[in-house]
This record gives C-alpha cells, sequence and structure tokens, in this order.
C-alpha cells in the first residue's frame, strides 16, 4: 500500500524467550493521527520500537513510509519520543536541540520553531533537569519534531501531564496531522481516544480493534470510550477474541 | 562517520562538563593530589623515584576509566543514546565524540601531574619530559578508551563499579609497579605483556631513568595508540541500533 505511512503484516515479537506481539497486522494512513490504546503491559512500546526500528527480534513485514523499518533513510523522517524524556539533564533545552538538530542539519530557525510550538521558548536556556516534569516531556517531545518528520511515533507524550496542557499537546498533535504528518500516539488515558482518527487496542500483544472512535462506540454500544474499552477488554473472554468481529457486528 | 558530527558530539560532551564544575576539578587535580601524596610518604626514602613514573600511568589512566565508563553508562540509561541511535549519526561519531572530549581532559589532567611531579614533588627524570608527557596522556587517553569499551558491558552502575577491580587491577598488579615485570614467572609475564598498562609504564620508567632509546619508546607509544584504536572500534560495534 502506498499511501500507508505504516504497514505491518503478521508482525511479531520475541522478547528472550516470550512471544510479546502474536502477529499483528495494520496500517496508518499517511497524515493520520493514530491513538494506540491499550492496558499497560500489552506491547505497545514494543509495537512502538518495532516500528521506529530499534527492537530487536522483529519477524513479519514493517513497512514505514515505504521503507523497511530501521532503514537509514527513516533515520531523518522518523521522530521517536520514548516514555522517559531523552534529553540531556545537564544541557539546557537549546543545548540539548542544537546538538540533535545538528544531526538533521535542521538549522537554528527550526530550533525556535519547535520551542514555539511546544511552548518552551521561555524556558529555553534552563537546565533540562531544573524542569518540570510537564516541561521535561515537552523539551523531549521538542526533539523529535526537529526536522518536521513525517511520522512521528509518540510513546505516552500526555503521561502525567495536567489537563490545559494535555488539551494544548493534542491540538499540537491535530496541527501537525493536518499538516500532513502522520502521528501515531499511545496512551492509556481513554477519553483521549476521541480526538484521533482511528484506534488500535491492543491487548496482550493482540489488536483487539482497529476502527474510528465513532465506529468503537457504535459497536460496543457504550456511552463513552472508557466504558466502551471496558467493555472490550473486560467482557471479552481472550478465546472468543478470533470471532468477535463477526458477532459483534451482528 | 563525519567530521561535522563527531565534533558537535564532542562539544555536546564539552558543554555537559563544563556544567559540572566539581568533575572538572576531580579529574584535573585528584591523581596531581595522590601523587603528591605518594610522594610526601616516601619523602626521606628512595621509593618515590622508584614508583613515581608507574603511578604516573596508574592515577591519570584509572580516573579516566572510572569517569567516563560512568558518564557513558548514563547516556545509555537515560535513552538518549538511543534516541541518537534512531537519528542519522554513526555510531563511531558518537564514541568519538565521546574520545575526543575526554581526550582533551586527559591531556590537561595528563599535564597537571607530570608537571607537579617533576617540578613540585621532584620526581627524577633523566630523559626529555616531552617523552614522559606524550606517554602520559596517551596513557590517560587509553583509560578513557577503555571506559568507553567497559561501559557497553554494564547494565547498572554497580556493574560498572565491579569493573575497577576487574579491568584496572589486574594491569596495576602486573603492571611491574609491585615487582619488575622481568622477574614475574614466565606466565604472569607473558600476560602482562598482553595489558595496555604495563607498556605505558615500562616507557615511563625508560624515559625517567633514560636507558632506552627513541625507537623503543615510539613503539611503546604506538602499542597504547593500538589498543586505544582498537577499544575505540570495538566500543562503537558493540553499539546496537536494536536491541531486545
Amino acid at each position: 500500500m502506498v499511501n500507508s505511512a505504516i504497514h505491518t503484516d503478521d508482525l511479531r515479537v520475541r522478547r528472550g524467550k516470550r512471544e510479546v506481539l502474536h502477529g499483528i497486522s495494520f496500517d496508518v494512513p499517511q497524515g493520520s493521527l493514530v491513538g494506540l490504546l491499550g492496558p499497560s503491559g500489552s506491547g505497545k512500546t514494543t509495537l512502538m520500537r518495532a516500528i521506529v526500528g530499534v527492537q530487536r527480534n522483529v519477524t513479519g513485514v514493517v513497512n514505514v513510509l515505504g521503507h523497511a523499518a530501521g532503514s537509514a533513510i527513516l533515520r531523518r523522517q522518523v521522530g521517536y519520543v520514548t516514555q522517559d524524556a531523552s534529553v540531556y539533564g545537564d544541557l539546557t533545552i537549546r543545548q540539548n536541540l542544537n546538538y540533535f538538530s545538528s544531526m538533521l542539519r535542521a538549522g537554528r530557525a527550526d530550533v525556535e520553531r519547535v520551542l514555539e510550538s511546544t511552548d518552551l521558548t521561555e524556558q529555553a536556556n534552563q537546565m533540562v533537569d531544573s524542569l518540570s516534569g510537564g516541561q521535561l516531556s515537552r523539551a523531549s517531545l521538542a526533539v523529535a519534531l526537529l526536522g518536521s518528520p513525517e511520522l512521528l511515533v509518540l510513546d505516552e507524550p500526555t503521561v502525567g501531564l495536567d489537563p490545559v496542557l494535555r488539551m494544548d499537546l493534542w491540538a499540537l498533535f491535530r496541527r501537525l496531522a493536518e499538516s500532513g504528518t502522520t502521528l501515531l500516539v499511545s496512551s492509556h488515558v481513554m477519553d483521549e481516544a476521541t480526538r484521533c482518527d482511528r484506534l488500535l487496542l491492543l491487548r496482550d500483544g493482540e489488536i483487539l480493534a482497529d476502527e474510528t472512535p465513532a465506529g468503537l462506540l457504535e459497536r460496543t454500544g457504550a456511552a463513552d470510550a472508557d466504558a466502551a474499552f471496558l467493555a472490550l477488554i473486560r467482557h471479552r473472554p481472550k478465546h472468543l477474541d478470533a470471532e468477535f468481529d463477526g458477532e459483534a457486528a451482528s | 562517520m563525519s567530521a561535522r558530527l563527531t565534533f558537535a558530539a564532542t562539544g555536546r560532551v564539552l558543554t555537559q562538563i563544563r556544567h559540572d564544575p566539581r568533575t572538572i576539578a576531580l579529574l584535573l587535580i585528584v591523581p596531581s593530589l595522590l601523587i603528591g601524596l605518594l610522594a610526601w610518604i616516601f619523602m626521606d626514602t628512595p621509593v618515590f623515584n622508584q614508583v613515581g613514573p608507574a603511578v604516573l600511568a596508574l592515577f591519570p589512566f584509572t580516573i579516566m576509566f572510572v569517569v567516563t565508563s560512568m558518564t557513558t553508562l548514563r547516556e545509555r540509561r537515560t535513552g538518549t543514546l538511543e534516541r541518537q541511535l534512531t537519528l542519522p549519526i554513526g555510531k563511531l561519531d558518537i564514541i568519538m565524540g565521546y574520545a575526543l572530549a575526554f581526550g582533551l581532559l586527559a591531556v590537561f589532567q595528563a599535564g597537571i601531574a607530570v608537571g607537579f611531579s617533576v617540578w613540585l614533588f621532584g620526581l627524577e627524570i633523566s630523559g626529555s619530559v616531552w617523552w614522559l608527557l606524550a606517554i602520559a596522556v596517551a596513557d590517560a587517553v587509553l583509560g578513557t578508551a577503555l571506559g568507553l569499551l567497559a561501559s557497553a558491558f554494564a547494565n547498572t552502575e554497580f556493574q560498572v563499579a565491579q569493573f575497577m577491580p576487574a579491568f584496572v587491577f589486574p594491569q596495576m598488579l602486573l603492571g611491574g609497579l609491585l615487582l619488575p615485570r622481568d622477574q614475574m614467572p614466565d606466565v604472569l609475564y607473558a600476560i602482562s605483556d598482553w595489558l595496555p598498562l604495563s607498556h605505558a609504564i615500562d616507557a615511563l620508567n625508560a624515559v625517567a631513568r633514560d636507558d632506552q632509546d627513541d625507537a623503543y619508546l615510539l613503539t611503546k607509544l604506538l602499542i597504547i595508540v593500538a589498543f586505544i584504536v582498537g577499544a575505540i572500534v570495538l566500543g562503537s560495534v558493540t553499539l546496537k541500533r536494536r536491541t531486545p
């Protein structure tokens, strides 16, 4: 599929002796904002690492922007933010950005641009170690925005943030998607799901649902996202998962 | 690998260190203080002149080893290493950035240690002080390079702490500090020939006594440089873009 930013087919990941992703197949359309949701331990981070190409022991197809995941050419086209802020604590925000932008040849103007989009211009010369939790995760996000990558893979970017900041970030994600960037954003806060174009619900290394937020509510008959996910996760015994699609339609 | 990115990484490491004056002070002064302490302990004996050159190899080597392995371990743990590996920068650029930044500090550190030893603590050097400086600097850079390599095999601070006794102490014991290498049992002598610190100590002793020619010193220096290059290359090979 040419217009898929991410295409996986029978993606499996083994960690040690355990298989943690069991044959995952899905497509993320270019320019869409896709939420990756699921309880903790469901394999969200492993899936994201496989897409970014830093996960070992991956089998099956993982294509990103038309190339095999982890290809050298993707290093300037994919921005990745891990759960823990991956920035240097003993540098200022601007020094961090300058360093990472030198790899992407992004330039000073781009540094100012990402500072502005993450609302960190005022703190730019502050040491990262002295930042609040919210500022820290935005600093890590700012690095990923450098060079305007075509695909952003964000692992729980809003965790631990206050509601106002979370709103701001989701507004930013929406703006990025409207400008053509594809975003895959993981979260375990279900009310954030409604802000996405599509949802991938992961449980125990398998995809439980892959559809629009509206479609999900309709299918489960639930009033809100929280209830929909509870309905899917709790009340579906694992052995019925395979038949789920047919059953839910009836 | 690109010079631009290597220097970008070097500049980044130096900026980090600049924000931490205490580390700079420790790096630059501690070896000299230890050598001074040794000179004081053996003030009225000829011992300091016998072990002084070896100690000049040992302290900067050890301190650079510890500081470098700790710093790079921290980078592995905070996720900044993984982030760099997802970006267009070579693995060798990352490692060389560290090697150059800490190498620069090693130059100053070894220079200060040589200056203190010779002019303040009265270490008698019959040969050229420039040779002494060159070998001491190479030796401190060797500590950096081995520290970079060692950190690849550590996942926790506790493991790094174990590398001191595992990597450094054997080299110290077999390097000729306690007993001249040629007086050790044959097997140990053969082993010590394969440890880089032995060659640094040999060379520094030779300079102090002025009992070898330049070709000998150059050979020893090249052996140390070969270990430095080997450790850096091996260190970058052990960096993996994909991890379990």
